[in-house]
């Protein structure tokens, strides 16, 4: 067992599979020689070769079409694209082919593509720099949807996802990549060799794709989160003294739904918190998906905590973001309630 | 002979430790490109798309037929827009480094490009740069200060807050917004373009976007458009060599000129030397009089450098040669429009060091304007209940109820840290009592 930030153990699980399987090939802006900007492919095009590691022009709808004829013929794509905010030019790639090419073709072609990307702010990097846009993903069939929380997740969740024979949309918050992040920015940043999912098998290893994960076992309500507001809702949860039970939903699609509902079932009160925006966001299915499993074991009416319903504002990121203040007056209205 | 496909992956032609190497930058002397009526049909002119546009010559002359002729007033307008870009753009790139602002990206080497196009485009043109063109505000007269507020996210802050600094607008100075996405707002220029001409009117537009950004599907819309509606636009591609560590290789650049995708669509490809001043003048001053005659959009590659880093995030020594500037063949634009002033004997190395003191001292007292209305970490502050504004042009009933659940939330946070203070107000006497 090793130490690794986020950065470190993504790079690994790349690396691994790189060498393990002679299909997978990455591609991108900046990801070969330099090493990507967040340095995630950091080395690699030196170990693998610039035929293995591809360094691409600047487009994103040509780096996710170019990955899908990859797929098709044989390959096993790792498409980054640098920030989540530029991926919107490959979406059409994503919604009208990549997902549905299984479907419409009844199974003859498919394109098992990893699209890797950087979500969140937290950075100072305004409103094309900080986006969390996995709803409109999760509303598109086919595709799956992955965000993790933490290093040892990360590389379990990614090697799955290249593994995966469907196409899965990979986002990995950047707020956390060197750290945790309770959600508060005056505090010292907290490097992962002091958190217990920093500390990753340096080997293969896998964590399953829709699987949830309750990170911390409590009785008195369920807090529904995933990414970089797990450690926000765990700082929260600390200082609210209440007995909340955490789930970190790591897959938005297909969602774990008997994890989620079996823990609401039991606790009977729910808060659901993202740091997207809240309207039409990812939130809304969680909630109805707990309402349908889970209405007749309700407490409280469910709360949502996500980012306001604007865009990301660059100097006003710790009023949008979604911290421990807004949290803990969910907490406390789930639990005052009936 | 072998069979079998083998797939190309461009090389930069030098990294960190190796000796730059810009020998595969095609020149041309100067004055020896000719100078077509503006009104030839593309086809005649595709010579421009591969040869270099160049005016100011080795011995520092205006020379052959794209000279503008311009007078010494102006050549030194154009010489104090150019070095007030990059004195600004100089004490940017310190605040920034002093943690005041969040980023910034300079334009060093690459004022030319900007400010020739700005002086040669008339004030109602409307301007779509991307976020390296800052010599466009200059030269239409935006203060620095408004400028270095917008960089602040201060209480005078054009974009209230929003944006990330650099990415200004300017209505009234016919300036459109710049866009921290790619491309975009190629195509949004040509149809701009297209709807002066709907109108009948004689306004054009002009944008920019780096060499690497034409890789994006954006330029080719644009491209499309711009020729199918003979739209009156320029289209000025800035290939200044380095898309942050992609060299102009992967945008194609290995293959053919950026300039020569132009006839491809049927529009005029001229290739210019971005660092002579004139010479941009002198191309855009062709385009522009060929658009208002209905002769359609031109595309211009302004062959240029990228001294300073892609923005203050990135670390070029990693993957280009540290010194790689000083091997550009085509200089500096500053230090060659300067050395064509003092050829004609209109200028001085005195009058410049002069001017530069001048000018820094200017960008000081700008500075010093701007910091009243404060920056990202001292007052006065923006209201954060603000960016609920013009997400819609009338706030919907759920942005106003967030609105409302901010301000009591900020008033719960504001009357708990007074609490908090009271409380150890308290603490402490009691203790000093004790």
């Amino acid at each position: 067992m090793a130490y690794m930030n986020m950065v470190q153990a993504l790079n690994s699980a790349m690396d691994i599979m790189l060498q393990r399987d002679p299909r997978v090939v990455v591609l991108g802006e900046d990801v070969g020689y330099f090493g990507g900007v967040f340095r995630v492919t950091d080395g690699l095009q030196r170990k693998y070769g610039e035929h293995r590691v591809l360094d691409t022009p600047i487009a994103e709808g040509g780096i996710i079409g170019a990955a899908i004829g990859m797929g098709v013929n044989g390959l096993k794509p790792v498409a980054e694209i640098q920030f989540a905010d530029y991926i919107y030019p490959g979406y059409d790639q994503v919604v009208s082919e990549l997902a549905r090419l299984r479907y419409r073709t009844a199974g003859e072609y498919s394109a098992p593509v990893t699209i890797r990307t950087p979500c969140g702010g937290g950075i100072r990097g305004g409103q094309t720099h900080s986006q969390s846009p996995e709803a409109i993903f999760t509303h598109v069939s086919g595709i799956k949807v992955v965000m993790p929380s933490n290093p040892y997740d990360a590389k379990g969740l990614l090697i799955s996802a290249i593994e995966d024979d469907d196409p899965v949309v990979f986002f990995e918050p950047k707020r956390i990549y060197n750290g945790p992040f309770d959600g508060d920015p005056h505090k010292p940043a907290v490097p992962w060799s002091a958190h217990p999912r920093g500390e990753v098998p340096e080997g293969y290893y896998t964590v399953p794709i829709s699987r949830a994960e309750v990170v911390r076992a409590g009785k008195d309500l369920t807090v529904l989160t995933y990414g970089t507001m797990v450690h926000v809702v765990e700082a929260a949860v600390r200082l609210s003294g209440l007995d909340a039970e955490i789930i970190d939903i790591r897959t938005m699609a297909p969602l774990d739904v008997d994890t989620l509902c079996t823990s609401v079932c039991k606790t009977g009160r729910c808060v659901v918190v993202h740091e997207a925006t809240g309207f039409g966001g990812f939130g809304a299915e969680i909630v109805a998906t707990i309402q349908e499993g889970c209405f007749w074991n309700l407490e409280a009416p469910i709360q949502r905590v996500t980012g306001w319903d604007t865009p990301y504002p660059h100097a006003f990121e710790w009023e949008y973001f979604p911290g421990q203040a807004r949290i803990a007056q969910a907490l406390k209205s789930v639990m005052e309630a009936a | 002979m072998n069979q079998r496909s083998r797939l190309h992956v461009p090389n930069a032609p030098a990294r960190p430790g190796d000796k730059p190497d810009f020998s595969y930058v095609r020149l041309s002397p100067a004055g020896a490109v000719a100078r077509p009526d503006v009104t030839t049909p593309v086809g005649e002119i595709n010579d421009l798309a591969s040869s270099l546009i160049r005016v100011l010559d080795d011995n520092d002359n205006a020379v052959g037929p794209w000279n503008p002729h311009l007078d010494s007033p102006d050549l030194q307008v154009a010489l104090r827009h150019m070095m007030l870009t990059r004195s600004f753009d100089d004490r940017m790139q310190k605040i920034q480094r002093q943690g005041r602002i969040s980023f910034y990206m300079k334009s060093t080497g690459e004022e030319a490009v900007a400010v020739a196009a700005g002086m040669a485009l008339r004030p109602v043109d409307m301007l779509f740069p991307a976020y390296r063109q800052q010599g466009l505000y200059v030269v239409r007269g935006r203060s620095l200060t408004d400028l270095m507020c917008q960089c602040l996210s201060n209480t005078n802050d054009m974009c209230k807050g929003r944006q990330m600094p650099v990415m200004y607008h300017w209505a009234k100075g016919n300036i459109f917004s710049i866009s921290g996405n790619l491309a975009t707002q190629f195509p949004q220029a040509a149809g701009w373009a297209m709807a002066a001409a709907i109108k009948g009117e004689d306004h054009i537009a002009a944008s920019w976007i780096g060499e690497g950004s034409t890789a994006e599907a954006d330029f080719h819309y644009a491209m499309t458009f711009a020729s199918v509606y003979r739209a009156p636009v320029i289209l000025n591609v800035v290939n200044n060599q380095w898309a942050i560590s992609t060299f102009q290789g992967f945008a194609g650049g290995e293959r053919g000129t950026f300039a020569a995708r132009g006839p491809g669509y049927g529009i005029p490809g001229l290739r210019v030397d971005g660092n002579d001043f004139l010479a941009v003048y002198a191309a855009t001053q062709w385009a522009a009089e060929r658009a208002r005659m209905s002769g359609g959009p031109t595309l211009i590659e302004h062959v240029t450098y990228r001294v300073a880093g892609h923005s203050t995030s990135d670390d070029p020594s990693r993957y280009r040669p540290k010194d790689e500037w000083q091997s550009w063949p085509l200089g500096d634009p500053i230090v060659r429009l300067k050395k064509h002033l003092i050829s004609l004997g209109e200028w001085s190395d005195e009058r410049h060091s002069a001017l530069e003191k001048e000018l820094e001292a200017h960008v000081t007292a700008c500075w010093k304007e701007a910091m009243k209305f404060g920056t990202l970490t001292e007052g006065p502050f923006l209201d954060a209940t603000t960016m609920f504004e013009d997400v819609y042009k009338q706030m919907p009933p759920h942005l106003a109820r967030q609105r409302e659940e901010l301000k009591a939330l900020r008033a719960a946070v504001k009357k708990g840290s007074e609490e908090e203070a009271a409380l150890d107000a308290t603490t402490q006497s009691v203790a000093k009592e004790g």
